[in-house]
């Protein structure tokens, strides 16, 4: 089914998402909010900018955004996938939980803040370019991988990456040159080990965005985790 | 419906957007008018307004002043007060529009001010500190009235309501500028009322803000000690008069002033390498300790000739650029951008404490 969202505010648009189809094409789309909120199964695709939390809650559907989309976007997911051909804007991945956030361009500020797993539930961002500051802030489970491979010159993550992590992996592409991490936590070369939970993705990634796995691959990438043996006691009362 | 009060959520947070030409060249309010409409449920309705730079050539050199009197009597009384301190070039009713969305509205009027040079000479002021002070004695001396635009060549335009309505209401479409802001309100620690809409303007700055400060008190009791006085409790107020204070005043430049009220963190500052610019500052930060405004903000804050966007540096509030020929286009949405240009090209998010400082090319305004 093909919505024209010009003009049309966000409930309006979401009422039309929960009709019967299982295909939507949006075209025109500007701010509208909370596109595909808690949707399963569906297949979404957008022209435009989506507004902010987008495919929050999430629960199975596949979104893909051919252009950048704003902030929060798949805030509190739990399943499904979301495809962004450009850039998002800040805190994506919000508290997710399940499910896939994949960035052709740069995330914005706290990507994958408090992202979470449990037992199967391991959710999954890659950012094809770079992260703004506070990356994986307050991460609790869950893999962030930053590639960048758009060579744009700038520092892979800006200041503050995985600020209160304690639990969850972030992979950077690269050796992580220049990016001040926090005490808490342990960075180190990734070992092929490492790698491999998230090999299935990122080659997922590269067939959809059009890369040579293999030579996304082919460099060293530095893993970071939270540090066990310095964890954040007495970090605010003595207990 | 329930409409009860905590029963029903407005998802919501401020909306700012703003256009500036680079080439000074002139634009109705209509553009900004149209990047309110995407975010109008940032709005709930209790603010919206708008600063317009640019838009009363033929009196450039006179003092805009836009008031709000609660009646006839404050009005007379107030044009008394200014008679005696400026000339009164022009004073009309500033036109408006009656629509349904719209109510209640104060008696709005419009003045064009030349400060009367024995005034001046009396009491030795430059002529800004002047008027800066004469705003302020209206504001907090006079009750029922309330400058809430002051500046050369420029004007505030605010209400209650939502912003495309406060733009039809105060029809924008008839003025024209080089340069816009525009504010979508939800008040969050006061009551919505005409003067608490943004912008917050002095003199020819203003400021639409985003945000919920934590500083408020601590910058408030510092700028109290220049003869500024907040009235409003509201943080956009302090804000302006920080600005005012920093480069009026105190003669910072807008980086400098962005790196005061914005400053990095003294992790980041140590950081840099040794140099001219990890002193600067540092000494910045040392100098002006109570003018660092904390907690979530994103500001465009205007002037004469051009505009500054600005977040906080954890940057908690977002804010995207975008241009488009010579137009340049700042908002809280991309969507915002989109919907003044839809081909806008280079959209950027700057980051926390990073001025993006855009001005009109020299002799263009």
């Amino acid at each position: 089914m093909r919505i024209d969202a010009t003009g049309m505010d966000f409930q309006t648009l979401n009422r039309k998402l929960r009709q019967a189809d299982t295909e939507y094409q949006i075209s025109g789309c500007c701010g509208q909010r909370f596109i595909a909120a808690g949707m399963d199964r569906k297949r979404i695709a957008i022209d435009g900018i989506p507004g902010n939390a987008l495919g929050a809650y999430l629960n199975g559907a596949t979104i893909a955004v051919h252009g950048n989309a704003q902030d929060a976007v798949g805030d509190t997911m739990n399943a499904g996938a979301i495809l962004i051909y450009g850039n998002t804007g800040d805190a994506a991945g919000y508290a997710m939980r399940g499910g896939k956030i994949y960035i052709k361009g740069n995330a914005g500020y706290r990507a994958g803040i408090h992202m979470k797993e449990y037992q199967e539930k391991v959710p999954v961002m890659i950012i094809g370019g770079t992260a703004g500051s506070f990356l994986g802030e307050y991460q609790a489970g869950g893999r962030i991988l930053v590639l960048n491979l758009l060579e744009s010159g700038r520092n892979i993550a800006g200041n503050f990456p995985c600020t209160g992590m304690h639990g969850g992996k972030v992979f950077f592409r690269g050796k992580a040159e220049g990016i001040a991490f926090p005490r808490h936590v342990c960075v180190r070369e990734a070992t092929p080990d490492d790698l491999e939970p998230v090999k299935k993705d990122l080659a997922e990634y590269c067939r959809l965005f059009h890369y040579d796995c293999a030579a996304v691959l082919h460099a060293p990438f530095t893993v970071v985790t939270p540090d066990s043996k310095n964890p954040y006691k007495q970090l605010y009362v003595a207990n | 419906m329930d409409t009860m009060e905590g029963r029903v959520r407005i998802p919501s947070g401020c909306a700012i957007a703003a256009v500036i030409s680079r080439g000074g060249e002139k634009m109705t309010g209509e553009t900004i008018i149209e990047a309110m409409k995407p975010m109008h449920d940032r709005s709930n309705g209790l603010g919206g307004g708008f600063a317009a730079y640019g838009i009363y050539p033929e009196y450039k050199e006179f003092y805009a002043f836009h008031l709000f009197f609660d009646g006839r009597a404050t009005r007379k009384s107030c044009e008394q007060f200014l008679k005696e301190r400026f000339e009164i070039v022009r004073s009309e009713i500033l036109p408006t529009r009656k629509i349904p969305a719209i109510t209640d509205e104060p008696v709005i009027w419009r003045y064009f001010l030349s400060p009367l040079r024995s005034v001046l000479a009396s009491l030795q002021l430059d002529e800004k500190e002047f008027v800066a002070r004469v705003v302020m004695q209206i504001n907090t001396g006079m009750p029922g009235a309330y400058v809430f635009s002051s500046g050369k060549n420029m004007g505030a335009f605010k209400a209650v309501g939502f912003p495309e309505d406060v733009g039809a209401f105060y029809r924008l479409e008839e003025y024209e500028g080089y340069s816009w802001t525009a504010h979508g309100r939800y008040p969050t620690n006061t009551p919505g009322w005409w003067g608490g809409a943004h912008p917050f303007t002095l003199l020819d700055y203003s400021v639409v803000h985003n945000g919920e400060i934590s500083s408020y008190d601590a910058n408030r009791r510092f700028i109290e000690m220049f003869g500024y006085q907040c009235t409003l409790q509201t943080d956009t107020e302090v804000i302006t008069y920080l600005m005012d204070y920093l480069l009026r005043r105190q003669k910072l430049s807008l980086q400098e002033a962005a790196n005061v009220i914005a400053a990095p963190f003294w992790s980041t500052i140590s950081s840099k390498p040794m140099g001219e610019e990890r002193e600067r500052l540092q000494y910045l930060r040392t100098v002006f300790p109570s003018l660092l405004i904390t907690g979530p903000f994103s500001i465009v804050f205007g002037f004469n000739g051009g505009l500054m966007a600005l977040n906080d540096r954890l940057k908690l509030r977002s804010m995207v650029t975008g241009e488009k020929g010579d137009r340049f286009f700042i908002a809280s949405e991309e969507a915002a951008i989109r919907a003044m240009e839809p081909d806008a090209q280079n959209i950027q998010a700057p980051a926390g404490g990073e001025a993006v400082v855009v001005t009109v090319k020299d002799g263009a305004f």
